[in-house]
């Protein structure tokens, strides 16, 4: 196979393009790519600081890579989430991808910062460990973004991220997370903006971007996301992508275009009903953040005794 | 023919099929999952395959809380 751009011999082939690129071309596709997901949704703004929240695997340390390549003022930020030596070895990616770039990467350690790891708060709060990880995520990225003045919070969630979700959404007519469902969730009180450049880049693009650009990443998969929903929704739409290839991306931007707007009445409602937790000051529908809630039970405190690391 | 395949890691012996794409094909492994590295270079579905070969197949998908 030769590349479609300079014929030179192909190293991956990317059929929902019908194309092969070489190394050269293949990098520079992936760049063009995030730079276009950016502007078409106006996802960063010249001289903005973006954080960049990075788990030592191949989509957050490539989003971080191209970030830089396009110019941006990017930094990154992991969560050790306690899961054994699954983060460990995550962490060691992470802090290896900083260092080599002499890039800042701020870090947020679960358990010794706030007393509790993701197993721990899924039981308590009877969640299932991704459950509690991503609101674990959600609220940490969001704290740290906010207290160090960075302008946006870029996350790695690729093409097929987003086609799984959502499916998950559509299935189960899930209208406020359709609403919410987007490139950009735009930044309100509380709340920094949040953006996914990498959301025209397949999850095997992605892998493939990393081993042509030299960038070691975590090959494993987290041990408590064997099994779950999620990964079901990924291997129904890749069956579905063989047979007809080009339909996540169709299903995602035609959703985009087309579908998303009727479903965002629901989110401004919901976000005009929020106020500071009683905690840690995030906004919440209630009185306390459900973060907060799940650390006071896992720590066995009552609430409202802690103002935050 | 060797295979690597990961998640967990593990060899494989295998009689040496024509190309990359056959090799998934015979091990019932979609293309869009995975990534095959041969000798350590990314490899298209069409490129022929030799005995001496060490081929990786490595997953790419990855569904945690993101």
């Amino acid at each position: 196979m030769k590349c479609g751009r300079c014929r030179a011999p192909a190293v991956i082939d990317v059929r929902r393009h019908n194309a092969g690129y070489c190394r050269d071309c293949f990098v520079r596709h992936c760049g063009e790519q995030v730079r276009r997901a950016v502007e078409q949704f106006d996802m960063i703004r010249p001289g903005e600081r973006v954080l960049v929240a990075v788990s030592g695997g191949k989509d957050s340390l490539g989003l971080w890579q191209l970030l830089r390549d396009l110019g941006y003022d990017a930094e990154g930020l992991y969560l050790g989430l306690g899961i054994g030596a699954y983060s460990e070895e995550s962490a060691a990616f992470a802090r290896a991808f900083a260092s080599e770039r002499a890039l800042k990467l701020h870090e947020v350690d679960l358990a010794s910062e706030y007393g509790f790891d993701v197993e721990n708060g899924a039981r308590v709060a009877r969640r299932a460990p991704c459950s509690a990880c991503g609101l674990s995520k959600r609220h940490l990225f969001n704290d740290v973004a906010i207290r160090n003045g960075y302008d946006v919070l870029a996350t790695g969630h690729n093409l097929d991220d987003e086609a799984a979700v959502l499916f998950g959404n559509v299935l189960r007519w899930e209208t406020e997370f359709l609403g919410r469902q987007h490139p950009v969730l735009p930044a309100a009180p509380g709340f920094v903006r949040k953006v996914k450049p990498l959301i025209r880049l397949s999850e095997r693009e992605m892998a493939a971007y990393c081993v042509l650009s030299g960038i070691d990443y975590i090959v494993e998969e987290c041990p408590m996301a064997a099994g779950n929903r999620h990964l079901g929704y990924k291997t129904a739409l890749n069956e579905i992508e063989e047979r007809s290839p080009g339909s996540k991306a169709a299903f995602v931007f035609g959703f985009l275009e087309r579908a998303h707007d009727r479903f965002m009445d629901e989110v401004d409602d919901a976000r005009a009903d929020l106020h500071p937790c009683s905690v840690c000051g995030a906004p919440t529908p209630g009185d306390t953040c459900a973060f907060c809630r799940m650390r006071a039970r896992a720590v066995g405190e009552p609430l409202a005794l802690r103002t935050g690391p | 023919m060797k295979v690597v395949l990961r998640n967990p890691k593990r060899e494989l012996d295998v009689p040496t099929p024509p190309n990359v794409g056959r090799l998934l094909r015979d091990l019932e492994i979609v293309p869009e999952t995975v990534l095959v590295i041969r000798n350590d270079t990314l490899a298209t579905h069409d490129e022929r395959l030799s005995d001496g070969d060490i081929v990786e197949i490595r997953p790419v998908m990855s569904g945690g809380a993101r």
